[in-house]
């Protein structure tokens, strides 16, 4: 077989490709930076207070963090080839920029690859407090390889700190400008509070489940409220920082707002539409109307005043194109709307444990909440979408189209197909595999299996029957 | 401050093969192990020798392909446009190896433990074969500078990338051999002491042979590394034999924990040979080192990084290595029925 053969044009193969493997990691991604630390809360309040219910809890949890995270390294892997494999014109001109926060990235992964391998086999043979300790640098680098890899894709849209010589090669390069650009602060604490929001509802939907099924044992009580109450304290503040990056974006990245907000054309008084699209002759159909709310939003201190820039005061060939564009205002509807319903039940949860010391009574509550978890990746994939596709053309914001620095290879496609059914299948398998092993895990502890801490006396429940 | 960052980038290279090619060389015994009963005693013994390890040391590979990029950008562009099968399926290796050995963990059943074995341990052979290849590609200068794609196939499949592909799969295999031994001695297991002892020997000598050989495959392709071998990096070869000999007479006489760092120094000498006897290329003979290194601020940023990699990862590694040495990391947790079923 010759290239030739099979050669189809790559970029928008490249693009499927990265899309779909960076879609699939990115649901590992929550789950490796938050569970460390809701393990952290169930593991301490095992030791503080001889909680063998939170133990058995800490323990399952790093069972399953066991797999998720070997899933996420491999997958993780498979990016890092991927920036050369898809994108070698693009690494090989900034890569010198481009390459700086990953370097630091790195790092953090180390860490994290040692210290939850530590953490995952110390059960049985370290002592209850260094055990538990392990878990820190975990968090650490957790927090820290997030911030690096966000970094570099806020590089993309506000790429800074190098210069270009004639011959458009990186000669000068500023490596703190590269890692704290303008747009890295707020994407970056943005992403860490969505890992912890998406990883909070993603782990409490599980429980949420089990509690409707009727296993009401204090187990999943406490396997469902651990999360669910950090993923509800992230929820307000994700709508804070949200907002602000949304008038960030505004200010600095006009192209991409005019595409999240849908605006034709430049003026005063742009109202918010929800949903709708834009139509390929420039007008905007369907959709519910606000007056003058985006106007607001974008600028609260003038109001309905304040002029948004729209897709007319740009060149057509620097900014995403119509289907792109309503791509984007989906993407972007879809975040909000997700995100309100859950700050909606963060609310009710909130309330109802200041006044009850419990989670809602009715069974609508644990519904919504055993839906949270798909919700909160929807909207997280939805977040991604709105920064990426918004960016387009580019893959360096004003520097390089992305079919500039897509490889020439013409069997990407062939790849693309193959990853695909392969990740499918790990996916499935994932899936799968958490659920026997929850399925088999009752909710007790086997005493010869307990480490360390409690004494069997809390344990005064019959044997249950496994959940089949 | 280019020959550093390159330094640095040998150095993860180094360190990738010598603790990562042992979890590879694990698959392959894993591999050839035998029916599920005949096999499940050393089947045990690879899933507890690297369990708690085998992700930090993948991290080393991440850490070259990022020193690489952001270092040496031209060079890396050149490698992945022309190598774009072998890494591929290699990036796809990665995946199935990582995630068939964490599944595998997970289920008893003879015919599901079976099927993700397979998987794990065919992957562990295929990963290193196309780094192996990838090493050999470059060494015998089949990938072209300037952002220009070599040829697809012949540019890895030829007598060096055949030759990189298997060394790297026979040096994988004698690694993991080796470390088994001193890990069966550790928990008490003389069984699979000399299980793995009479492997490590079989494997030492075919990996000698396989290298022997290679001598004459690189004189006749690859000139370049092969006159370096010859001249400046002489004495690493020279070491790498004598260190690999060492640890074959320590394997035959069974004092099998002294054979492990000789074994480890062996494919180290070997790796810095290559290095040696490449320079100052990066890509021979088209693109020198110096020619490929970014700016150097971000060079700068590679060793400060690194520098900060030796204060804090260095003694978390070697804390992981002391704890799993002194089998603190034994167990996942609070056991699921039949999960251990085989140990």
């Amino acid at each position: 077989m010759t290239p030739g053969l099979l050669a189809v044009n790559p970029v928008g193969w490249a693009r499927s490709q990265m899309a779909f493997t960076l879609g699939f990691h990115i649901i590992l991604v929550p789950l490796g930076v938050s569970w460390a630390f809701m393990a952290m809360i169930a593991n301490w309040r095992a030791i503080k207070r001889d909680d063998a219910d939170a133990l058995l809890v800490a323990q399952r949890w790093s069972k399953y963090m066991a797999v998720t995270f070997a899933v996420g390294a491999v997958t993780g892997t498979v990016l890092t080839f991927e920036f050369g494999l898809l994108w070698p014109t693009f690494m090989g001109r900034f890569g010198a920029a481009f390459g700086i926060p990953f370097t630091v990235e790195g790092l953090f992964f180390f860490l994290e690859a040692i210290f939850i391998a530590i953490y995952i086999y110390g059960w049985k043979r370290m002592k209850p407090w260094p055990h538990f300790w392990v878990l820190i640098p975990i968090i650490i680098s957790g927090i820290g390889g997030t911030i690096s890899v966000v970094a570099a894709n806020a590089w993309m849209n506000e790429p800074g700190g190098f210069t270009l010589d004639s011959a458009g090669k990186v000669t000068n390069v500023h490596p703190l400008s590269v890692f704290f650009n303008s747009a890295m602060p707020l994407q970056a604490l943005h992403m860490v509070l969505a890992a912890y929001l998406v990883g909070g509802f993603l782990i409490a939907s599980i429980y949420a489940v089990a509690l409707l099924r009727g296993r009401n044992e204090r187990y999943f009580r406490l396997a469902f409220i651990i999360p669910f109450t950090v993923a509800c304290i992230a929820t307000p503040v994700q709508m804070i920082v949200g907002d602000s990056l949304a008038r960030y974006v505004f200010n600095n990245e006009p192209e991409k707002f005019a595409a999240i907000e849908l605006v034709p054309n430049t003026g005063s008084d742009v109202p918010e539409t929800l949903l709708g699209h834009e139509t390929s002759s420039g007008t905007v159909e369907g959709g519910i109307k606000i007056p003058g709310l985006a106007s607001w939003l974008s600028d609260p201190s003038s109001g309905k005043n304040t002029v948004v820039q729209g897709r007319n005061a740009f060149p057509a060939d620097g900014q995403p194109t119509i289907s792109e564009t309503n791509v984007v205002h989906l993407a972007w509807d879809l975040m909000i709307g997700i995100g309100t319903l859950l700050f909606l039940l963060a609310a009710w949860y909130a309330l109802s444990w200041l006044f009850r010391r419990n989670y809602p009574r009715l069974r609508l509550f644990l519904w919504i909440a055993s839906a949270a978890g798909v919700l909160a990746i929807v909207a997280l994939e939805s977040g991604w979408v709105v920064t990426e596709v918004g960016r387009q053309p580019w893959i360096v914001h004003n520097y390089m189209q992305v079919n500039q620095a897509a490889t020439t290879n013409g069997g990407v496609w062939i790849t693309f197909l193959t990853i695909c059914a392969i990740y499918l299948a790990v996916g499935i398998t994932l899936v799968l595999v958490l659920r026997r092993m929850s399925r088999w895990a009752q909710p007790q502890l086997d005493e010869s299996d307990v480490p360390y801490g409690p004494t069997p006396v809390t344990l005064d429940r019959e044997p249950e029957v496994p959940v089949s | 401050v280019s020959t550093a960052a390159a330094v640095v980038l040998f150095f993860g290279v180094i360190a990738y093969a010598v603790f990562a090619g042992a979890d590879f060389g694990a698959g392959f015994w894993d591999l050839v192990a035998g029916g599920a009963d005949r096999g499940a005693r050393p089947r045990a013994l690879v899933d507890h020798s690297i369990g708690p390890v085998w992700e930090a040391n993948h991290v080393w590979l991440i850490f070259c392909l990022v020193v690489l990029w952001t270092g040496f950008s031209v060079a890396f562009a050149s490698i992945t446009l022309t190598l774009f099968v072998p890494l591929t399926l290699a990036a796809l290796g990665i995946v199935l190896r990582g995630s068939s050995f964490a599944f595998r963990k997970t289920v008893f059943v003879t015919r599901q433990r079976r099927f993700y074995g397979a998987i794990f341990a065919t992957s562990s052979i295929l990963v290193p074969y196309c780094l192996g290849a990838v090493a050999g590609a470059i060494a015998s200068g089949h990938v072209p500078n300037g952002g220009k794609s070599g040829d697809w196939w012949s540019s890895w499949v030829n007598p060096t990338s055949i030759l990189g592909g298997v060394l790297a799969v026979a040096v994988c295999a004698y690694l993991a051999s080796v470390y088994l031994v001193s890990d069966a001695v550790r928990l008490e297991e003389p069984e699979m002491v000399e299980y793995f002892r009479r492997r490590a020997i079989a494997a030492a000598i075919a990996t000698g042979v396989i290298a022997f050989v290679g001598i004459f495959v690189l004189r006749a392709n690859a000139t370049y590394v092969f006159h370096g071998l010859t001249s400046r990096a002489l004495p690493a070869v020279i070491v790498s034999a004598l260190c690999g000999i060492a640890s074959l007479v320590l394997l035959l006489r069974g004092s099998a924990r002294w054979a492990r760092p000789f074994a480890m120094a062996a494919v180290a000498t070997v790796v810095i040979g290559w290095g040696v006897a490449q320079w100052p290329y990066m890509l021979p003979t088209s693109l020198k080192v110096s020619q490929a290194a970014a700016p150097d601020p971000t060079l700068a940023t590679i060793l400060v990084v690194f520098v900060a990699a030796a204060v804090l990862i260095l003694p978390s590694l070697a804390l992981l290595y002391y704890l799993d040495q002194h089998s603190a990391l034994a167990s996942e947790g609070a056991d699921v029925p039949g999960m251990n079923a085989v140990s």
